[in-house]
């Protein structure tokens, strides 16, 4: 295995634009268990650790930037654990300590898990994912770039640099069912944020459907949300959980999320 | 890497996917399963397994706390559990249950039960174990 390890963004593009097989890594958390059961056995890993522009996180005129190299426990330890706090509630659901202190929230995105626990509290915000290659620049809405499971709208010449998010400070909330506290995938999620300058209530679910699915509605429709968003996603059954387990549980933990956010 | 080239034979392979913790190591400083790190992506970074704890012929006081608490049965979570034990202390001295439980939920025992674990934790917060 060949390993190449850019410092800057431009040189990391130009490996990409000349090995579009190769394999980007960052935290490894998705792709070494690939490659140690080879399920991935890339002639060249393309490894992201040093590329600065990738890492931390800023506020840009109202707007937030967080970089693809975002660890867990950079949200869950920094100042944004109060700024997009339904993302570092989650954050502290994400296997253990070393996942989440190795795990990134950029490879969460690429990786495009149904059960990506970082993906529910980004879309709530109406995330966008910011992509770059030597082309062009360009960035997509987080819902069109999950385009399936464990597929998204990542270009073979292109990284993502980070996500684009305005944080609206508004009471929200992370829940996620699973046999355990700790290392566990989601039987199912959701995030929930109770919008009251927009009178909107916005909830997207993880672990029902094909991708993570963002569902709205106005404030006054409280009573009737939960049952929505358990309409709207389309749970499969599988060794997790049947689909049947994971409808009631969506109304259950919207019912939940709702109450925490909105008393 | 580790074990075979370098003769560090501690950190365990075990899962080889990041469920066990048997084979944890500081990196830069920072907890992490080695199984999940490329060797080539610890270059020019320190990485400290459970051999590297010792102070010369003394343990440290984490190690010490898990023979004296009889944390130890098979030994074979010991070296990852010490590791993330050791990273724990660094970060909070002085840590209640749930911040122990929490710390090490990344680290199976299928012999101990966990019990003597957590009392081997806090009885190496008595003795400073966070100071090293
Ligand atoms: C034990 C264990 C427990 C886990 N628990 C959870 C959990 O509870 N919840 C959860 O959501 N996930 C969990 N995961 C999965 C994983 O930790 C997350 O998906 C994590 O966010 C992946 O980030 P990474 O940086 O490690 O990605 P990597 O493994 O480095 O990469 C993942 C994918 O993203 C691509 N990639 C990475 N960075 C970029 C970039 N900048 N541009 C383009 N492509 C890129 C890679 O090519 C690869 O396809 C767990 C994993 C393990 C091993
Ligand atoms: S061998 Fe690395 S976590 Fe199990
Ligand atoms: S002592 Fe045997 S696995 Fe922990």
């Amino acid at each position: 295995m060949n390993v190449l390890t850019p410092s800057t963004l431009d040189e990391a593009l130009r490996h990409r634009a000349e090995f579009p097989d190769a394999l980007p890594i960052q935290g490894g958390t998705d792709v070494m268990v690939d490659v140690n059961f080879d399920r991935a056995r890339p002639e060249t890993v393309i490894n992201l650790n040093r590329v600065e522009e990738l890492q931390g996180w800023r506020r840009d005129n109202g707007s937030l930037w967080l970089g693809a190299a975002l660890s867990y426990t950079d949200v869950i330890t920094s100042e944004l654990a109060s700024v997009v706090p339904a993302l570092a509630e989650a954050s502290r659901t994400v296997g253990s300590p070393p996942i989440r202190n190795r795990g990134t929230i950029g490879g969460n995105v690429a990786t495009a898990s149904p059960a990506g626990d970082a993906l529910p509290p980004r879309l709530v915000e109406g995330a966008e994912v910011l992509l770059a290659s030597t082309r062009a620049q360009r960035r997509l809405p987080l819902a069109d770039f999950l385009v399936g499971p464990k597929t998204n709208a990542l270009a073979s010449d292109e990284l993502i640099v980070g996500v684009r998010l305005t944080p609206c400070g508004q009471p929200q909330t992370f829940m996620k069912v699973g046999p355990r506290n700790a290392m566990v995938i989601a039987i199912c999620s959701i995030a929930l944020v109770a919008d009251r300058e927009r009178d909107e209530l916005r909830a997207a679910f993880g672990s029902a459907g094909p991708v993570a699915g963002l569902i709205t509605a106005p404030l006054s429709e409280r009573s009737t949300f939960a049952e929505a968003v358990s309409n709207a996603a389309s749970p499969i059954d599988d060794v997790r959980g049947t689909a049947t387990y994971r409808r009631h549980a969506l109304r259950v933990l919207v019912g939940r999320a709702m109450d925490r956010c909105l008393g | 890497m580790l074990r075979d080239r370098l003769g560090l034979p501690g950190s365990k392979n075990a899962c080889e996917q990041g469920e066990c913790g048997s084979c944890a190591v500081l990196l830069d400083d920072e907890l992490v399963c080695s199984c999940l790190v490329l060797a080539a992506q610890s270059e020019g970074r320190s990485v400290v397994t459970v051999e590297g704890l010792r102070n010369g012929d003394i343990l440290h006081p984490v190690q010490q706390a898990f023979i004296d608490a009889g944390a130890v049965q098979c030994g074979f979570c010991t070296p990852g559990l010490i590791v993330a034990a050791v990273d724990l202390l660094r970060h909070q001295p002085d840590p209640s249950e749930d911040e122990i439980r929490e710390a090490l939920a990344g680290n199976l025992c299928r012999c101990t039960g966990y019990a003597k674990i957590i009392d081997a934790v806090k009885l190496a917060a008595t003795a400073g174990g966070g100071s090293t």
